[in-house]
């Protein structure tokens, strides 16, 4: 037996077990910390599928920002553990409900008549210089250049809205400005004064 | 006996053999990165000694020179305390968390032509999320030694790596348009022909950007403020002592010498010879081996990081952010806008 398919089964148990643990540990540093697990095994299945570019950007952004700003405010905040499992019991049925039908939605559209083998069929094998990264940019620059500009587009925007909405002037703090202080030359600050020499009393 | 040894090597499966090969590899690069480790402890405080006028240790050994085995056996040797309230788990295993990224990012160095331990191609992206995920070993090692100063150590370090990495990764875009790949070997090679094709002239400013952010990446002097032993006594490590305070200080080192071997490959030329293309020089200078060129500028940029150390106080935090927010991100665009235009219109010699 080759080695990927074991491989495979340890990252994905990893994986399973990482995704459980987000949703079910009590503490939610760790659940957070779980989910960068999940994340890191999920990165480590997509290199083995040979897209090492996503798997390499999946760490860089989710793990490497996005987690990291996330376990930042998790630990800021006092999270009382027995208000948030307050009703429980009441919501269960909604919830238990809304779960249901995501996973019968998710087994709908995933299934093996949509993405089986005989559909897809098997998975191209590439040589050892086959570059992900080279033939992810070709697609994107040329055949989705339109969809993918605008998406930065609409991004930049968000990032824009963003800054907007959240930025406040606050009169009562005081700023430095850098610039300022690096101009600043001897003759503004100090004066120097010639006085005649006074008297003894 | 060597075809003995070959027989039974022979008889080991194949599938073992690479196994065994590549972990061979990495005891090649891994003890003598942790030699080197342990002996700039010893250069940095011989170096900040002659700088202030000092000698620094000279009394384990000839000249000191057994300082840092004094050092690493004191600290194997002191018990480690694990605060009340702490948590258990994370915070012995925040030090691995740091130090093992900090590791893996070697995977990917070529140290001379061909003297790489996985030759991927995507490289310099695999370098930029290693070592971003360094920052976790940092953030839970505040956060687990359940004390205010660790906690405030964690945030300044996570708010600080967070920012510079952005700016470093921009340097970074720079670089890869400009070699054209993102394999660290090919990098290198792209910068081939004399030292003035190496991509320090170009991007000269994106090489000071991604030095200094390096610098702060690693909170180092003067981008310390992780630990600013001055206001928050030492940051997220306070609570370590012994063997697990040494894996930060590992931690810290590998990475110095991380940032510097990358500076190396992207702007410096890497294995290349710096008389490459000087008619005489280049021939008299032949016999030198790759690895003595990229080691010895290495060297250089490790000195820089001793020296910076020496020299400069200590940042105050606003403005730490705000030279990576505000003066190194809009440099790093605009010098990518220049290289586009540099690449679109073919200067040489470096975008022909």
């Amino acid at each position: 037996m080759s080695i990927e398919p074991i491989l495979f089964y340890i990252f994905s148990t990893i994986l399973v077990i990482a995704s459980a643990a987000v949703v079910t540990v009590r503490n939610p540093v760790y659940a957070a910390l779980s989910l960068v697990l999940a994340f890191f095994t999920c990165a480590a299945i997509w290199l083995m599928l040979e897209a090492e570019f996503l798997a390499l950007v999946l760490v860089l952004v989710y793990v490497g920002a996005v987690m990291v700003l996330f376990l930042f405010v998790i630990m800021m905040l006092d999270i009382n553990l027995a208000r948030s499992k307050e009703g429980f019991i009441k919501y269960l049925p909604a919830g238990g409900f809304v779960a249901l039908l995501i996973f019968i939605e998710m087994c709908v559209v995933l299934g093996p008549e949509n993405f089986g083998i005989e559909v897809t069929g098997e998975p191209l094998k590439h040589a050892a210089d086959y570059s992900n990264t080279k033939e992810l940019g070709v697609t994107l620059y040329t055949q989705y250049v339109y969809p993918f500009e605008i998406a930065g587009a609409l991004l930049l925007l968000a990032i824009v809205a963003a800054i907007a909405l959240t930025m406040r002037r606050r009169p009562d703090s005081k700023y430095q400005d850098p610039a300022k202080q690096v101009a600043v030359r001897r003759d503004d600050r100090v004066r120097i004064v010639k006085m005649a020499t006074e008297k003894k009393q | 006996m060597i075809e003995l040894l070959l027989s039974i090597w022979n008889l080991v499966p194949e599938a073992l053999q690479t196994l065994l090969i590549i972990i061979l590899k990495i005891v090649v690069i891994t003890v003598p990165i942790m030699l080197s480790v342990a002996y700039i402890t010893l250069a940095e405080r011989k170096v900040i000694g002659y700088i202030q006028v000092r000698i620094g240790p000279n009394r384990v050994g000839p000249r000191g020179l057994l300082q840092p085995i004094a050092d690493g056996l004191k600290l194997v040797l002191k018990e480690i305390i694990i605060p009340t309230n702490a948590n258990r788990f994370l915070f012995v295993i925040a030090p691995l968390l740091a130090l093992a990224p900090a590791l893996a990012c070697w995977a990917v160095i070529p140290f001379a032509d061909g003297w790489v331990l996985a030759d991927i191609d995507a490289g310099l992206l695999y370098v930029l999320a290693l070592s971003s995920m360094g920052v976790y070993g940092l953030i839970i090692a505040g956060w687990a030694s359940n004390s205010k100063y660790a906690f405030l150590g964690a945030i300044r370090s996570a708010a600080q790596m967070v920012s510079y990495e952005i700016a470093m990764g921009f340097a970074l875009v720079g670089v890869l348009m400009a070699a054209g790949s993102m394999n660290l070997s090919a990098i290198v090679e792209s910068q081939s022909g004399s030292f003035i094709h190496w991509f320090w002239l170009p991007l000269f400013p994106l090489f000071l950007v991604y030095f200094i952010a390096g610098l702060a990446e690693t909170n180092r002097a003067p981008f310390d403020v992780a630990e600013g032993e001055s206001e928050i006594v030492a940051g997220f490590h306070v609570e370590y002592s012994g063997m697990a305070f040494a894996l930060f200080f590992l931690a810290e080192y590998a990475n110095m010498i991380l940032i510097s071997i990358l500076t190396v490959i992207m702007f410096m030329g890497g294995w290349l010879s710096p008389f490459q293309g000087i008619p005489g020089l280049e021939d008299l200078f032949a016999f030198v081996p790759g690895i003595v060129w990229i080691l010895g500028k290495t060297c250089f940029l490790l000195l820089l990081f001793l020296w910076f150390r020496a020299t400069f106080p200590r940042y105050r935090y606003d403005q730490v952010m705000r030279l990576g927010w505000k003066v190194f991100i809009p440099i790093t665009i605009l010098w990518i806008l220049v290289i586009g235009v540099g690449v679109m219109a073919e200067i040489g010699p470096w975008f022909d």
